[in-house]
């Protein structure tokens, strides 16, 4: 035959190398788009300039959980790796990033996309794709409520409408001859706020004496809470973000008045609350509700939960241990690796969307004791518990026991 | 034909490379690429607008973003309340864009330059709020979700051919884009190298000495504002339909501060000015936020500020490099290089008897 042995040779060693390069022959059939033997690919858009920027600390508290699993060896032998874009808070950039995310680096699934708006914008975009939209950063109601149209779309705080129905649970039992005024932001967001209390107010919704909205992007809510003042409201319910709720906080005391106030949980963390005692605001009788350990509070300095959070957030260089978002930051991401350590072997988006939507049911180790994360068939709402907190002057109090509102929202 | 084809200048031969590029081109870049060089298209024409009245008729404006969510929002109530084919709403949504645009000029006549900026910008900046109050037609702050229409079969069946892949939308959306952004640049070209061009460079130069030739000082002022909101309308349309989306959100302050910036970076009273302003401002924030924080060599703190200040920083510093060095934008840059090349070629001896070279302000 007068064969070259060496090229013979050659050609071996080109078919083994190919053979080797190719891997397992028989075709692994539980893996999707983003998922390699040894890692996970999720990205996000969060505002990390902009108007919201407060909030883009959440995406890099996400990032610092995600890379202490990896320090522990991954999720089932998988590193995760995190894309984070910045959409500057504005939907007409988070579409392109999003189509970025999915097109170009083919996430497994984008993950904590903040924004109301933002989200929305790309919802029928990820669920025609079939891409899995995991606990968005916002609590519309419409992200757990409308799963059936969405199946490719969750979110994961406890939604807007759950925690004024817990208010309007609290006033029920405490304050039950309270003259209501509400402010409210004159946006879904508000909206959805003052949806929750009058349901959950039902019967004794005449309770609320006046209602006022204002736009977020006026200067200040003064007027609005002058008429409050005005109608003898003895509680007022502030449904803003936390520029107006700050505001309105130091107005209130400037009109020398002192209602009971009820402050939506997210302008409640202790930076904004130091901000309105800064300038001014007296801050008695402030009540909100909280399902997150506070990281100021002196209680759970020596709670593992709490000591294990402060671990993870000190490999993030700018993150600010102190700063409730980051602790959110975390408590999400721990839920995102929970998913994907339960899809164990089968892990398509199918199976984590699965997961996420009916079988969670865990203690997070950075929510308050009792607070579960939990979605079955039939409510895939994840938390609906909070317990009420009222302002002590220098932080805040947990009172009473948690409250459940599970199964309320369908 | 053949003669009128051989005897065409040198810049018609560039414009039909150019032409040939922009067609050719998504058919070697992936889809997403196609969907974001679509959307520096829509930018482009809504340059173009601003650049005619800017550029052109030295009127100042602060408020395009405003026009293009009117645009953007005609197009999507069309759309969604009205069922109309979203690609059959934009030419309504130009036209609707248009005569608000020519209305809005009549009072801008009695403004000078300082308080028209002014008042331009007080449009911006109330545009987001007025989106939300009729919440019934505009879907108020949760907007308007718009399905992106699949190609139709004649594009499918030629994009195929061509490549022997499956035409996404979102190339459908980029042709769509490409298509008017040359029918509005071909319009553009025609409009400022004659009659109505004319006049409103001489309104520019010098209101009392275009008066004193004849010409109609308001007629000319009012047209340019009107047209020039007919193309930021046609650039809110296509921006709804390669978005998928519209919100108050999506027209904030900057995106009308972003127009003026790519206006001038491009080169001001220029044709393909607009064009390369508008990959400049688009795809600049973009880039600068994205490159930054993957450089190792940046120190991690730097990185991270760069980072969470946004594309702000890179942005600013490149554009004050830009003013800097080439004041007459991009264009102006090229063509002076042109002209010193064109110099050094043809040597010293016809360099004081050569063609005096058109001053890219006026041209």
């Amino acid at each position: 035959m007068g064969r070259n042995p060496a090229r013979l040779a050659a050609a071996a060693a080109f078919l083994v190398t190919l053979g080797a390069c190719g891997g397992n022959p028989a075709p692994a059939p539980q893996t999707d788009v983003g998922i390699t033997s040894n890692s996970i690919l999720l990205g996000t858009t969060n505002a990390l300039s902009g108007p919201a920027a407060a909030y883009g600390t959440i995406a890099n508290a996400e990032n610092a959980y995600f890379t202490y699993i990896n320090g522990q060896g991954g999720v089932n032998g998988r590193k995760i790796t995190f894309k984070i874009y910045d959409d500057a808070y504005n939907p007409a950039q988070t579409v392109p990033l999003t189509k970025q995310l999915v097109e170009q680096d083919q996430v497994f699934a984008t993950f904590s996309g903040l924004g109301t708006q933002d989200q929305t914008s790309v919802r029928d975009y990820l669920n025609s794709k079939k891409v899995p939209q995991l606990f968005v950063a916002t609590g519309a109601t419409t992200f757990n409520k409308d799963f059936s149209s969405n199946p490719w779309t969750l979110g994961w705080q406890p939604p807007y409408q759950g925690e004024s129905r817990i208010y309007a649970k609290d006033i029920l039992q405490n304050h039950p001859n309270a003259k209501i005024g509400v402010l409210y932001q004159n946006d879904d967001y508000g909206q959805d706020y003052l949806k929750g209390l009058t349901d959950g107010l039902g019967a004794s919704a005449s309770l609320i004496v006046d209602k006022e909205s204002f736009d977020v992007t006026a200067a200040s809510p003064a007027a609005q809470l002058a008429k409050l003042k005005a109608a003898n409201a003895d509680t007022v319910f502030l449904f803003a973000t936390p520029k107006p709720a700050v505001q309105s906080l130091v107005i209130i005391t400037a009109l020398h008045w002192t209602p009971t106030i009820y402050l939506n949980s997210v302008s409640n963390p202790q930076i904004y609350m130091a901000a309105a005692k800064k300038n001014g605001a007296a801050l008695a009788n402030v009540t909100s509700v909280s399902y997150i350990k506070d990281p100021t509070d002196p209680q759970w300095a020596s709670d593992s939960g709490m000591q294990q959070y402060k671990t993870i957030i000190a490999s993030c260089s700018t993150c600010k241990p102190d700063d409730g978002f980051n602790i959110y930051g975390v408590a999400v991401a721990y839920t995102m690796v929970d998913v994907l350590k339960q899809a164990g072997t089968n892990m398509t988006r199918k199976n984590a969307m699965d997961i996420a939507a009916n079988r969670l049911n865990e203690t997070n180790p950075f929510l308050l004791p009792g607070i579960k994360v939990k979605t079955t068939s039939s409510d895939h709402f994840a938390i609906m518990q909070e317990q009420v907190i009222t302002w002590n002057g220098t932080g805040w109090t947990l009172q009473g026991s948690i409250i459940d509102e599970r199964g309320t929202l369908k | 034909m053949l003669q009128r084809i051989r005897r065409a200048p040198p810049r018609y031969w560039l414009v039909g490379v150019v032409v040939l590029f922009f067609i050719g081109f998504p058919t070697v870049i992936s889809s997403f690429l196609a969907s974001e060089w679509a959307q520096a298209l829509i930018l482009a024409i809504a340059i173009m607008g601003l650049n005619i009245l800017v550029g052109y008729s030295g009127q100042l404006s602060l408020g395009h973003g405003a026009f293009m969510a009117l645009g953007a929002y005609t197009s999507a109530i069309l759309a969604h309340r009205f069922k109309m084919d979203l690609v059959a709403t934009i030419p309504i949504a130009g036209l609707l864009t248009g005569m608000v645009g020519f209305v809005f000029g009549i009072p801008a006549l009695r403004l000078s330059a300082l308080y028209l900026a002014l008042a331009t910008f007080a449009l911006a900046v109330v545009t987001p709020s007025l989106i939300k109050r009729p919440a019934e037609l505009t879907g108020g702050v949760q907007g308007i979700i718009l399905t992106q229409p699949d190609p139709p079969a004649f594009a499918q069946s030629a994009y195929g051919f061509l490549t022997g892949t499956a035409m996404t939308s979102d190339q459908w959306i980029y042709y769509i884009c490409l298509f008017c952004a040359l029918i509005l640049l071909w319009f553009a070209w025609n409009l400022v190298r004659h009659r109505p061009g004319r006049a409103m460079r001489a309104i520019r130069d010098g209101e009392v000495a275009a008066a004193a030739s004849g010409v109609n000082i308001a007629g000319y002022k009012t047209l340019a504002f009107g047209i020039s909101a007919f193309y930021a309308g046609i650039a809110g349309a296509l921006f709804a339909l390669a978005a998928g989306f519209v919100s108050p959100d999506t027209f904030p302050v900057s995106l009308s501060i972003q127009l003026l910036v790519g206006a001038v970076v491009g080169g001001l009273a220029s044709i393909p000015g607009p064009l390369l302003g508008a990959v400049f401002a688009y795809f600049l924030p973009i880039e600068s936020s994205q490159w930054v924080p993957n450089q190792s060599w940046i120190p991690d703190q730097i990185a991270s500020t760069v980072k969470n200040a946004g594309p702000a920083v890179t942005y600013g510093a490149i554009l004050i490099l830009i003013m800097i060095f080439a004041p007459n934008g991009i264009v102006g840059l090229l063509h002076r290089g042109y002209v010193a090349l064109n110099r050094r070629l043809r040597g010293a001896a016809d360099r004081e008897t050569g063609q005096m070279p058109p001053n890219p302000q006026t041209v």
